[in-house]
């Protein structure tokens, strides 16, 4: 399986937050529509896209949406004043470029401040070039989202680029419905909203879809970097099967059977124990009567930042083990 | 008056009866089907022409207040915070205890005993006592339970220009409002729900959810206001006597954009003033109808009220007049079938 760059570079430079996942659904749409049975978008804006088979029920979540800025304020000069939508450090923000729906382009600073310890998202503001409120008015509204611009650098080994969350998620996902000719199981594959948020997406659709098998597909962090927090993660060490995280423990027998899946497939693959941090499957496993749920996570350095790293080689043993995972029989 | 009636009822989370039998009283004649749930949140159902879209319009009845833990030997009472109560706003309030509503005061330390550094910071919760002006705890015993619920003892006045001062106008402003249009609006069908135990949770609003699967829902609220003028427009979340207040998000919803721009253009289109709360903080009930069962839409329409879960909290009537031609203008929308 080759990398596919083209694919990956405009899944993270597709605009869509959580709350406004419209583009980046409309796009994933025409890149799976051609191998899958069946979509439909629930009224959250969940694309939910079946692979019809005879075998269990299994839903797959990759999150569309993103982390973003949303617009709350705008003064007599035409500066824009935001809220955060998802986890957004001022650290981060600061001197970014970003971007609306619109295309229009917005860089971001801060008021006067001493001490750089006081930089708050409440004391910083968007700058989009205009002179006055009404100029601002006419290109963005109270309420509109915007999401850190695109830029996006690849090599031999690693991408960089914001976004890596989750749109690489999707990326293992729809890499998937493509490579899965004749699914033995009923799959379900949920491009989820506002993950970022709180797992609202995942937990509607996983409520319409009743699985009996969940599986997100999420990025995960390293602990491979200067002095990093001890985390047995790293890149280029392989796919990374989830035990924990802060939203769920994985369903133990399924977490058995995707390691055999990677170890007699000769995938590379990582435990995953992860302190802080949830995914979808937090939200799928507590549905209804409850559903055995378990994590293929993508290892990713500085996660929530604009330059999220990943391994490519990583990246495809994510499909390779989702694929295997997804054509094999899985008895709990 | 029924705001008046509304905020002067007791109604602390998990203890709404008194508010739920004044809004049963009100509506039960206007409405086609209406029942009290096993959590205690009102279902009302009123018919109309069929809308391929479920409409369910709802506010929580219960308001936040204190609870009875403890009678100590001199007969004063302990007690704990029910919902969010900021601490320094209550030494020194009068307070009514329990079904029979007994008159207590929040005491504490006089300034003359208390060590400077004590002023530099708020009393605890622990530090208070509520003197129901007995001498011992048997007597004590004989007029209040461990347990009891503890309201505001704060009556409804009108003051200034068309202001209105009141306990719980979080949310019987919201209360006040469904049950007029409930009372007004004929022919076309909505559910008109109550919920009980917001302010601890959400608790009522997932289960409402659950039995009437709304596709559409309009949460309506009393929110937080505080508009003085020292303040940058940024951080000033809502204010007074510039109309309804339309959420853009909080803790617990990202309002559909679609339906909020449908709302904010039916305003413009009849002259109806309206303003964004600009705060993120804070959550409500949409946060579990919008995630309950296969999701659906939701928008919060609020009445800003300054000095918010407090015994004195303040709206203007202008606020509420415009909130209430908004909403029914929204329901004349919803009938043509443009929601």
């Amino acid at each position: 399986m080759k990398f596919n760059s083209q694919l990956m570079e405009e899944l993270v430079t597709t605009y869509g937050p959580s709350g406004n996942e419209d583009n980046i659904r409309i796009y994933i749409k025409e890149q799976i529509e051609d191998y899958v049975d069946k979509i439909e978008v629930d009224s959250l804006g969940n694309l939910i896209a079946r692979k019809k088979g005879n075998g269990k029920k299994i839903m797959i979540a990759a999150h569309m949406d993103q982390i973003g800025l949303m617009i709350t304020d705008i003064d007599k000069d035409g500066f824009l004043r935001f809220t955060n939508v998802g986890g957004i450090s001022p650290y981060i923000l600061m001197s970014q470029k970003v971007i609306f729906e619109n295309g229009r382009v917005g860089v971001v600073y801060v008021e006067p401040i001493e001490d750089i310890s006081k930089l708050k998202l409440s004391n910083m503001f968007i700058d989009i070039g205009v002179n006055n409120k009404e100029e601002a008015e006419n290109l963005v509204n109270i309420g509109d989202i915007c999401i850190y611009k695109p830029d996006y650098s690849e090599n031999d080994n690693v991408i960089h680029t914001r976004y890596l969350d989750d749109r690489v998620g999707c990326y293992v996902a729809i890499e998937a419905i493509k490579g899965i000719k004749n699914p033995k199981n009923d799959l379900y594959f949920v491009f989820t909203v506002q993950e970022e948020v709180g797992l609202r997406g995942a937990k509607t659709s996983a409520f319409k879809v009743e699985p009996d098998i969940g599986i997100a597909i999420d990025v995960t962090g390293s602990g491979d970097t200067p002095k990093a927090k001890t985390f047995a993660v790293g890149l280029n060490e392989g796919t990374a099967i989830k035990i924990k995280d802060n939203s769920i423990i994985t369903h133990p027998k399924l977490r058995e059977h995707m390691v055999n899946i990677a170890r007699n497939n000769d995938i590379p693959y990582q435990m995953e124990v992860l302190e802080h941090g949830g995914t979808d499957s937090g939200a799928i496993h507590l549905t209804k009567e409850g559903v055995p749920t378990g994590a293929i996570s993508i290892p990713t350095r500085y996660v929530h930042s604009t330059i999220e790293t990943a391994s490519k080689k990583d990246i495809l043993d994510s499909v390779k083990l989702l694929i295997k995972l997804l054509e094999s029989d899985i008895q709990l | 008056m029924l705001l008046k009636k509304l905020t002067e009822a007791s109604g602390v989370s998990g203890n709404e009866k008194e508010v739920r039998n004044i809004i049963l009283d009100e509506i039960q004649d206007f409405v086609d089907d209406i029942k009290v749930d096993r959590l205690g949140n009102i279902i009302a159902y009123k018919k109309g022409k069929d809308n391929p879209k479920k409409l369910m319009i709802t506010a929580h009845m219960d308001e936040v207040g204190l609870m009875i833990t403890d009678i100590d030997d001199m007969g004063l009472l302990k007690f704990t915070t029910v919902g969010g109560i900021d601490k320094r706003i209550l030494v020194s309030k009068p307070v009514l205890i329990g079904d029979n509503k007994v008159l207590g005061v929040i005491g504490a330390k006089p300034i003359h005993l208390q060590k400077r550094e004590e002023w530099q910071n708020a009393l605890e919760i622990e530090q208070l006592y509520i003197d129901i002006g007995v001498n011992n705890k048997t007597e004590g015993e004989k007029l209040v339970s461990i347990g009891d619920y503890v309201i505001f003892n704060s009556q409804y006045v009108e003051f200034g220009d068309k202001l209105v001062k009141a306990k719980a106008l979080d949310n019987r402003v919201g209360c006040s409002l469904l049950i007029e249009l409930i009372k007004e609006i004929e022919d076309i069908g909505f559910y008109g729900v109550f919920t009980v135990m917001e302010e601890v949770g959400l608790v009522g609003a997932g289960p409402v959810a659950y039995t009437v699967e709304p596709d559409l829902s309009i949460i309506l609220e009393g929110t937080l206001c505080y508009d003085i003028p020292k303040l940058d427009s940024h951080l000033i979340p809502t204010h007074l006597n510039k109309g309804p207040a339309i959420s853009l998000m909080d803790r617990t919803t990202l309002f559909d954009m679609e339906f909020r721009k449908r709302i904010t253009k039916i305003a413009e289109e009849n002259h109806i003033p309206y303003q964004y709360r600009k705060s993120s903080m804070g959550g409500n009930d949409s946060g579990k109808i919008h995630t309950t069962k296969e999701g659906s839409v939701t928008a919060t329409i609020s009445v800003p009220c300054r000095n918010i879960h407090s015994p004195t909290s303040v709206m203007s009537k202008q606020d509420y007049e415009n909130t209430y031609k908004l909403l029914k203008t929204i329901l004349l929308e919803y009938e043509k079938g443009e929601l």
